[in-house]
């Protein structure tokens, strides 16, 4: 099969490229100039690898969910993302990020949030290195994500309201890719997912493809191969699903299945489901598939998830699904919260909302008994304790 | 000949290019707006097509182009006004907006109904050089449209002589780093940025945008170039006005081309 890699341009097949205006070209030209070579220099991979290991705590742990397994009829594996510092697998890239804006001597950081996960990891990453973090969120999710403001403003972020648009994930990376423009000297911007223009999706990919570094060596102790049968991981801009799927691309023993948010139905209006409802187009500089209407206005999303409810999809994950590589499922508000309960229950493990989504999709797909089933579970449900309460509230317990 | 370079040979100082959101304040706005800023003395008027997510745009813009969009503000609708504001007057017509409105409505079919409405150059700030030349130079060019390219501050000489060798316009210069919509004044940095961008000696006509805002501001960018860009600070003026925006205009244009007196 076609090796599956970025161009020297920025493109996997025909998604991608960096559209950018040219305000911004000084800053992304000197990041995709020296992020490879930064990122392969011993001494970052020293520091980076320290950090991971004693500030994240990683290895994540490989863990196999005994009940789950049973319930399914096939070998279920969990990579504990959850179980990173700050509790999703988001620190991941802010330490790989803060440590080349270090390097590209930046003394002030920006970052735009959705459900707040990201902003809090690149809170933690700056008061880690002592650099001002400006998260720009927009201000429907910071009334809904309470906590994660907290924390940021805790760590000693300014959290600034994206006012604009529909005030959520898409307004707040506007306002942020604005600030850029007009502080295009001493500000790094640390993008959160596998989006934007070249070469963030590819190094945002490179960051995270740590979770499917571990999963090979550590599906190698435990079954003594290094690969699984399929691996399941949500999508919103799919840096988790990036990671997990990173080491495994062009490996077609490996079935990649994308889990995308469908809100109240794929049909409903109500969706997240970009790889269903999107076209092709232009969004945040990478051409990729996105929510769009007749007009190429950029269509504003709805999922339960503030961390799914993004309207395009990273460019990777545009060409994997375009090309077969990667299957796409959709998972709805419902099936997600009943999800998120079952494994709580029958694992004593409360996932996030985008998570849970990863979860529903198990019982969509078809697979045998000793099929090898790795479920990225990317962060754990604290900040959506809000939600899971009030679905007990309204679902009569069993 | 195409408006722009026609003006640009008729006129190679002080051009005042004027620009506004197509559909704002009100959606029939934008005939009055076209016809005013010709008759008043825009030499080249830029309309904006409203999009969701104007990156490079700022604040005042952004606003505006939402507030176009629900007015209901459509590409087919402007084709529409723009053909009809053809009927009053021949000044040349820029339409400014980002490639994926372009993406959406077909490259080819865009082009074809630019040209039949009666534009004469487009700004399409996030198509960059090299995918411009891979996907869309062909298709402009067949439909002789002029493209405009910025360069910042930032830009390197070697890459404003390549921008400047692939703009078939004018070449947008952007007076400072900040989204339309800021400064007041003209900086001896940004003097020291003008005059590195003269000393290249290229042949292209250049137009100062961003940060112009008045008489005052525009007078000291034609000292550099051939004219300048007003934008935000129009759009500001139109701000309310959707009963008046005829006299808005004139108005507007006027208190540009009044004497500066020091």
């Amino acid at each position: 099969m076609k090796h599956i890699d970025i161009d020297a341009r920025g493109y996997y097949g025909r998604f991608g490229g960096a559209y950018i205006p040219e305000m911004l070209h000084g800053n992304v030209e000197q990041l995709r100039r020296s992020y490879r070579e930064m990122t392969a220099d011993p001494k970052f991979r020293e520091e980076f690898d320290l950090l991971l290991k004693d500030y994240v705590g990683r290895p994540s742990p490989l863990y196999y969910a005994e009940r789950l397994s049973k319930h399914y009829g096939t070998q279920v594996y969990l990579k504990r993302e959850d179980l990173n510092h700050t509790g999703a697998h988001k620190i991941n890239n802010t330490i790989g990020q803060i440590l080349l804006a270090e390097r590209l001597g930046k003394k002030r950081i920006i970052a735009e949030t959705g459900a707040g996960q990201h902003g809090v990891a690149t809170a933690t990453v700056c008061a880690l290195k002592g650099l001002q973090c400006i998260v720009y969120m927009g201000e429907v999710d910071i009334a809904r994500q309470a906590p994660n403001v907290a924390r940021m403003k805790m760590l000693g972020a300014e959290v600034r309201p994206a006012l604009s648009g529909s005030r959520t994930l898409k307004d707040a990376t506007n306002e942020a890719i604005r600030d850029w423009i007009n502080n295009p000297e001493d500000t790094h911007y640390i993008i959160g997912s596998v989006v934007g223009p070249h070469p963030y999706p590819d190094m945002v990919a490179r960051f995270q493809s740590v979770i499917s570094e571990e999963t090979k060596w550590q599906l190698q102790e435990k079954i003594g191969r290094d690969y699984p049968d399929a691996v399941v991981a949500c999508v919103g801009g799919g840096s988790n699903a990036a990671g997990a799927f990173y080491h495994y691309l062009n490996d077609e023993r490996v079935r990649l299945v994308a889990v995308e948010a469908a809100g109240l139905g794929v049909d409903s209006g109500e969706s997240a489901a970009t790889s269903q409802l999107g076209t092709e187009g232009i969004i945040h500089g990478s051409r990729t598939l996105l929510m769009q209407t007749e007009d190429g206005q950029i269509v504003e999303p709805y999922s339960i998830s503030a961390g799914l409810d993004y309207p395009g999809i990273g460019p990777l994950h545009a060409f994997l699904i375009d090309s077969n590589r990667a299957e796409a499922i959709s998972v709805t508000d419902a099936d997600a919260l009943a999800a998120a309960l079952f494994v709580a229950r029958q694992e004593g493990i409360i996932p996030a909302l985008e998570t849970a989504h990863a979860f529903a999709a198990l019982d969509q797909m078809e697979y045998s008994a000793d099929d090898v089933i790795v479920v990225c579970l990317s962060g754990r449900g604290d900040k959506d304790l809000a939600a899971f309460s009030s679905y007990l509230d309204s679902e009569p317990l069993k | 000949m195409n408006r722009l370079s026609k003006l640009f040979a008729d006129k190679p100082r002080d051009v005042l290019n004027v620009y506004f959101t197509a559909g704002y304040p009100a959606l029939d706005s934008t005939v009055p707006v076209i016809t005013a800023l010709a008759e008043s003395g825009a030499d080249l008027i830029e309309i904006g097509m409203p999009y969701s997510d104007p990156m490079a745009d700022g604040e005042t813009i952004q606003r505006s182009s939402m507030q176009a969009l629900s007015n209901g503000m459509t590409l087919k609708l402007l084709f529409e006004q723009i053909a009809e504001a053809r009927r009053h007057t021949e000044v040349p017509l820029v339409l400014m907006g980002y490639y994926n409105q372009l993406m959406q409505y077909g490259p080819d079919r865009f082009v074809d109904k630019a040209a039949e409405a009666g534009v004469d150059g487009l700004i399409l700030p996030d198509l960059p050089a090299y995918e411009y030349q891979r996907d869309f130079r062909d298709i402009a060019e067949r439909a002789g449209l002029e493209i405009s390219f910025l360069v910042t501050p930032q830009t390197t000489d070697e890459r404003i002589r390549e921008i400047a060798a692939t703009s078939t316009g004018f070449m947008y210069v952007v007076s400072s780093s900040s989204i339309t919509g800021g400064s007041a004044q003209i900086s001896d940095r940004q003097r020291a940025y003008f005059d590195r961008i003269a000393a290249l000696g290229l042949d292209n006509p250049k137009l100062i945008g961003f940060g112009i805002s008045d008489a005052r501001t525009f007078r000291t960018a034609c000292e550099y170039f051939n004219g300048a860009i007003i934008g935000s600070a129009f759009i500001r003026a139109l701000h309310g006005q959707d009963e008046r925006v005829a006299e808005a205009t004139r108005e507007f244009v006027h208190g540009i081309l009044a004497p500066v007196t020091a």
